[in-house]
């Protein structure tokens, strides 16, 4: 926990010796991270370190092979599925967690049969069992806040990549979410519309709210992040406070990601 | 309104003109005014059939292309079976299947002719919508499989991602999806149903296709009755595209 003043603050997350292997191919070799309530962290590493897969296992897309995750200290309960790995055992449990924990995609996956206020009203409405009125009334206010409400009858289709993942991110908080998991939210989009979105996450970011990041962005990162965490190859190399992380990299592959990301 | 005003444009519909002209006067109609009522009945069989078949033939389409895509692997291969004998075999074939041979075995079945359905088993009908019914759904099974298949794994993701139950992402999201990415295929497929009705006249059901037959039979005339049946067949498909545009519209896409 080192240079992070949330240490005493309640733990929001924990991962604990995760490990995830696909087939016979261990992709993560035991992880473990603790995010505190109100923590930024983000997570870098090179191409297939395993980033996505750790983010995927804390909400249960993916389910680990072996360790706990713990949501508000409360673990998800897996049980053995017979073979040497997990499975899920209590799936109204997942669901009721995810709903607490909101999912930015690096593609976005807007509903595209769905204009974004319906795209930002479902989950509210149709999983958290809302009334329509009041998700509305919400949806509007979060599309206001990611710049999109004159766009609010309009399909993704229609839409840049840049004003999609904004209008995924108001999705994101209009489940009013404990922690926020980002995969890369800026890796699908074309150069001069990244600024956009990152700046509605650094805003997230300093109101205080619990996020993962996984990014490519190491500027962005040095700047919102309490602490950042190096995956490579399947386990945390490096963790810190990013001025001290960044400038004074301990590890050999650390030096050599961050020369070759310039 | 002036790319209306184009030469050929007034060309062709002087020509329309003129044909339509030449149909209406030279051409013997006198024996419309008698047949109204047929023609009217017809006309509506016709439609109930088509709109029964298709309600029913995708109802049963969905789930055909759903479990192909989602398993488990016995019942995917059994709508696989099912959609493919559909599809390889002639509907007529089927259609006499299902009259000479299932219902000429009903009646020798005691407790079928007891039942409350044998008034209605006993009519030409019923077979004639199963007929058509299985054929859509076979046929739709197939589209429905390819549009389910197709909708991106990522919003199905998504709906996973926040919480949605198995049968949620289903109602509010995979299968709407997948109903708007088939739309302008059913809307074809609709449309040659409406041109597989007329088979039904085989079995005795007195659609529009029976009502002309039996006037061309009645009048001994030849070809202003089909010239009839073709012009209300054009407009009832005008109609369908039409109808179908519509519902396009409602979620507009973009073409990539
Ligand atoms: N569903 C899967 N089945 C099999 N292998 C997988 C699956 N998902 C990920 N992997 C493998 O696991 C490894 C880690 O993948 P992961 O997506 O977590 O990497 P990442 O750090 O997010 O990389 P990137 O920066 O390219 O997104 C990769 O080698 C990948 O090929
Ligand atoms: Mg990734």
């Amino acid at each position: 926990m080192a240079g992070s003043d949330k240490a005493g603050l309640e733990k929001a997350i924990e991962v604990i010796d995760l490990h995830k292997s696909f087939d016979s191919v261990e992709v993560l070799k035991g992880v473990s991270v603790t995010a505190h309530q109100g923590e930024v962290i983000a997570i870098i590493g090179g191409s297939g370190s395993g980033k996505s897969t750790m983010l995927r296992c804390i909400n249960m897309l993916e389910t680990p092979t072996k360790g706990t995750i713990k949501v508000h200290g409360e673990a998800i309960e897996l049980k053995s599925d017979g073979k040497g790995g997990l499975k899920p055992a209590n799936q109204d449990q997942i669901r009721r967690i995810r709903t607490r924990l909101a999912m930015v995609f690096q593609s976005f996956n807007l509903w595209q049969h769905m204009n974004l206020l319906e795209n930002v009203i479902e989950v509210p409405v149709h999983v958290l069992g809302r009334s329509k009125a009041e998700a509305v009334e919400m949806a509007d206010s979060l599309l206001h806040r990611v710049g999109l409400y004159e766009k609010r009858d309009t399909y993704p289709a229609f839409l840049s990549g840049g004003q999609q993942q904004r209008a995924a991110i108001a999705r994101a908080l209009a489940i009013e979410p404990e922690v926020m998991l980002f995969d890369e939210p800026t890796s699908a989009l074309d150069p001069e519309l990244i600024g956009e979105v990152l700046s509605v996450i650094g805003d997230l970011a300093k109101e205080g709210r619990t996020m993962l990041i996984v990014t490519h962005e190491m500027k962005f990162a040095q700047e919102v992040a309490d602490r950042i965490i190096f995956l490579n190859d399947g386990i945390i190399e490096e963790q810190g406070d990013p001025k001290i992380l960044f400038s004074a990299p301990k590890s050999e592959h650390l030096r050599r990601f961050i020369s070759s990301i310039g | 309104m002036k790319n209306w005003l184009k030469l050929h444009r007034i060309i062709l519909l002087i020509i329309a003109a003129g044909l339509v002209t030449a149909i209406v006067t030279l051409m013997r109609w006198d024996w419309l005014p008698n047949y109204y009522g047929d023609l009217l009945s017809g006309v509506w069989i016709t439609l109930v059939i088509l709109f029964f078949t298709c309600i029913l033939g995708i109802t049963l389409a969905i789930p055909l292309g759903l479990f192909q895509v989602t398993g488990p692997k016995p019942l995917a291969a059994a709508c696989k079976l099912f959609c493919t004998l559909i599809r390889g075999t002639p509907l007529l074939l089927q259609l006499w299947l299902i009259y000479y041979g299932v219902g000429s075995l009903f009646p020798q079945i005691p407790w079928i002719r007891e039942s409350l359905l044998w008034p209605y088993l006993r009519e030409a009908w019923p077979y004639g919508v199963l007929a058509l019914t299985m054929s859509f759904a076979g046929y739709e099974g197939e589209v429905m499989r390819g549009a389910f298949a197709g909708v991106p794994s990522g919003e199905l993701e998504a709906a996973r991602a926040y919480g949605m139950s198995r049968w949620t992402t289903l109602r509010r999201i995979w299968l709407p999806r997948a109903l708007h990415r088939a739309l302008p295929t059913l809307a074809g497929e609709v449309v040659l149903q409406l041109k597989s009705t007329p088979l039904v006249a085989t079995i005795t059901v007195v659609d529009l296709y029976a009502v002309i037959s039996k006037i061309r039979q009645e009048t001994y005339i030849v070809y202003e009755p089909m010239l009839l049946l073709a012009l209300i067949y054009l407009c009832l498909t005008g109609i369908l595209v039409v109808t179908f545009r519509y519902f396009e519209n409602m979620i507009p896409t973009r073409e990539a």
